[in-house]
């Protein structure tokens, strides 16, 4: 980018710089820190010059928006096109509560919708299971039947809207219910769009919603691309997701690392399974965290968007523009809420959505401050949501692509974020992939350490996370939590009764034995699981056909 | 008696897969010289109880992320006193509402540590409620 002329006074200048101003100040007043470091430990240099990044070729790092790499971003006119898509994760108690907070979210202005399920539903149990007892309808909307799937989206074009789902375990049989609820709505299943997050991978690693072992898991994922790819074609497939790495204590690099490695894991298995790299990787879509480090998340974005293209293209031999293209969603990073001044994390929701939209997201949840306490209030999620349209409207920054793109520091730190990242992913590539290295429990152990040394720092007080350990006040307990009727279990008992009285039993049993059948050999079970769903086979029963032929996944315990 | 290591068994019961601050304050108790046996998560309150029984604990550490406390606590209370093994301090951790703290005492946990607490304050809770339990 500069010439080696240019390059060279830069360096003379800069000693000169050293030498005078610099050293006159340093020795009446020495810098606040010996080592200045981003959030995930990259040291940080007093000023960054053309020198950092000296052998810069702009066409071969960032080229332009909507090009190979995509460092700047998937689109040729971002934002000034079509702004993010706000899209606030949302669901609690039953389905028709969460009906309600769907149509809320909408005529506020919110421009897509996404499920939070309760943990009986994402780990395949009916609310009417001894596991599920005390923890209905507590951190999402319980589903136990297309009947609850029908009240969920009672009143909303499934062809206007996008909907997002966090499911992944039972992520087909959730899908096959959204795919029945659009058909009773006289809406057919290519015209649906939106995301299942369907990363089983990440489960194992951070999130702990898994029930199957990995072999059957990844059967069930390539099963949904090869399914969508013909007859949901605008459907992301899967939502490889950072996120929940980040949340149980990655860094930024390992964030970007592991989430890319699980990629690669998936897109081996399709292969494997036969199906054509161009036919599925353009519906892969990604789901990363937003840190409070602003500058080192814009850089993380962009790395992994130029990471991510350069693996596609070279090691999958992807040709497709669209199968190169890292896409994503971002939600600010709930791990960096404080239970103290809650107030304050409005503006730490900010600085992360601002990383978000200057590293290019596709769309954004932003947390709100109450989310260290319970569940949101709704005036807490119009405030959240608030702040996504005051970066929209009135920050200027979407107005031009990749505002920070040049920025010397931004430049080199996105590389050396690259740098490190792909270390990593070669390391684990050696270890035999993801899978594996989950297995040996090389991930889960590297994010332990991370999390251990972050808590650390903050009891040193060598990271300062204000109103926790600095600038403390004596605080009233927070008043109006949201609090989840805890009749909910039962409602949802009687209605799973009533389901399954007002059903065709032998139906159920017919098209439940068939889905054990497929499930032995090699089938695509999608169909299957579609038709069971359809006879209002609930979630568990089905769960309980495939744990039966596939069996349950045990986490072995690191420390 | 000041020989013996302080036996901590930290759980995750219920079916919440946050297991970031209990894995952090499990290491952080070990590295303050106890013995920390960690479940898994998934664990009901039965396995818990039995576990706990089994390895002779001395504390029980809960962590619950999901809201489940207000069913999952009370029950394991109910357990340790069913096996007559109601001198195991039970302590209790995650995202807890402050109004429900109050209740949870009441039935019996020592103490309950929100997002933000220091985890050398869990370890001075600890030695201070075994060492009064050993002057009793």
């Amino acid at each position: 980018m500069f010439n080696k002329e240019k390059i060279k006074q830069v360096k003379e200048e800069k000693k000169k710089w050293e030498e005078g101003s610099l050293k006159k100040v340093l020795d009446r007043f020495p810098e606040r820190k010996e080592n200045f470091v981003t959030g995930s430990g990259v040291d940080v240099e007093r000023v960054y010059t053309p020198e950092d990044i000296e052998n810069f070729n702009y066409m071969e790092k960032l080229g332009y928006p909507g090009d190979y790499p995509y460092t700047r971003g998937v689109q040729p006119t971002m934002y000034r096109g079509r702004l993010w898509t706000m899209r606030q994760y949302a669901g609690f108690a039953t389905a028709e509560e969460t009906n309600k907070r769907y149509k809320y979210l909408l005529e506020q202005g919110q421009t897509g919708l996404s499920v939070a399920f309760d943990l009986p539903t994402q780990i395949g149990y009916d609310s009417d299971h001894s596991m599920a007892q005390g923890e209905v309808g507590k951190v999402g909307v319980a589903i136990d039947s297309l009947k609850d799937m029908e009240i969920l989206f009672d009143g909303i074009p499934l062809d206007k809207i996008s909907t997002s789902m966090t499911i992944n375990a039972p992520a087909a049989i959730l899908l096959a219910m959204y795919i029945a609820v659009a058909e009773k709505q006289g809406v057919s299943s290519d015209k649906l769009r939106g995301t299942i997050q369907n990363d089983i991978l990440k489960e194992y690693i951070a999130r702990g919603t898994y029930i199957f072992p990995p072999e059957p898991s990844m059967r069930l994922i390539t099963n949904i691309f090869e399914f969508c790819s013909k007859n949901v074609p605008r459907w992301n497939t899967i939502s490889i997701s950072g996120y929940h790495i980040r949340e149980a204590g990655a860094t930024a690099i390992q964030e970007v690392a592991f989430t890319l490695a699980d990629g690669m894991a998936y897109v081996k298995a399709a292969i494997d399974a036969g199906l054509d790299v161009d036919d599925f990787a353009p519906r892969l879509s990604f789901f990363f965290n937003a840190h409070n480090d602003l500058l080192e998340e814009v850089a993380k974005f962009r790395a992994a968007r130029r990471l991510w293209a350069r693996i596609m293209k070279e090691e999958f031999g992807a040709k497709k523009e669209k199968s190169l293209m890292l896409r994503f969603h971002t939600q600010t990073a709930g791990s960096t809420l404080t239970a103290q001044q809650p107030d304050n994390n409005i503006v730490r929701v900010t600085i992360q959505a601002l990383a978000a939209v200057l590293g290019g997201t596709q769309s954004l949840h932003t947390n709100s401050r109450d989310e260290a306490l319970a569940l949101p209030t709704e005036d807490s999620v119009r405030i959240a949501l608030r702040t996504q349209q005051i970066i929209a409207h009135e920050s200027g920054v979407a107005e031009t692509v990749d505002p920070l793109g040049g920025s010397y520091y931004i430049e080199s730190l996105t590389d050396e974020i690259e740098k490190k990242a792909l270390e990593y992913i070669e390391k684990i590539e050696k270890m035999g992939g993801a899978p594996r290295a989950i297995e040996s429990g090389y991930m889960q152990q590297e994010i332990q350490e991370s999390a251990y040394r972050y808590q650390k720092e903050v009891e040193e007080n060598k990271r300062i996370v204000v109103g926790v350990n600095k600038y403390k006040i004596e605080e009233k307990p927070p008043r109006n939590l949201l609090k989840v009727d805890p009749e909910v279990g039962r409602l949802q008992e009687r209605k799973i009764k009533e389901v399954k009285e007002n059903r065709d039993g032998e139906r159920v049993r017919t098209v439940l034995d068939t889905l054990n059948k497929a499930a032995q050999g090699n089938e695509n079970l999608m169909p299957y699981i579609i038709d069971a769903v359809k006879a209002y086979a609930t979630l568990g029963e089905i769960c309980d056909v495939l744990r039966n032929v596939f069996g349950e996944f045990k986490e072995s315990i690191i420390l | 008696m000041a020989d013996k290591k302080i036996r901590v068994l930290v759980a995750k019961p219920g079916l919440d897969g946050h297991d970031r601050g209990a894995k952090v304050v499990a290491r952080a108790l070990r590295d303050a010289g106890m013995e920390v046996i960690y479940t898994g998560l998934r664990q009901s309150p039965e396995q818990i109880v039995e576990a706990a029984i089994q390895e002779d604990v001395d504390v029980i550490g809960l962590s619950i992320l999901s809201g489940a406390h207000t069913h999952l606590f009370p029950r394991v209370i109910e357990l340790l006193k069913e096996k007559d093994a109601e001198d195991i301090i039970v302590i209790g951790g995650g995202v807890i509402p402050s109004e429900d703290i109050p209740e949870m005492k009441k039935l019996g946990i020592a103490k309950v540590f929100t997002p933000g607490t220091d985890t050398r304050e869990i370890v001075d809770f600890i030695k201070s409620k075994i060492n009064t339990k050993i002057s009793a």
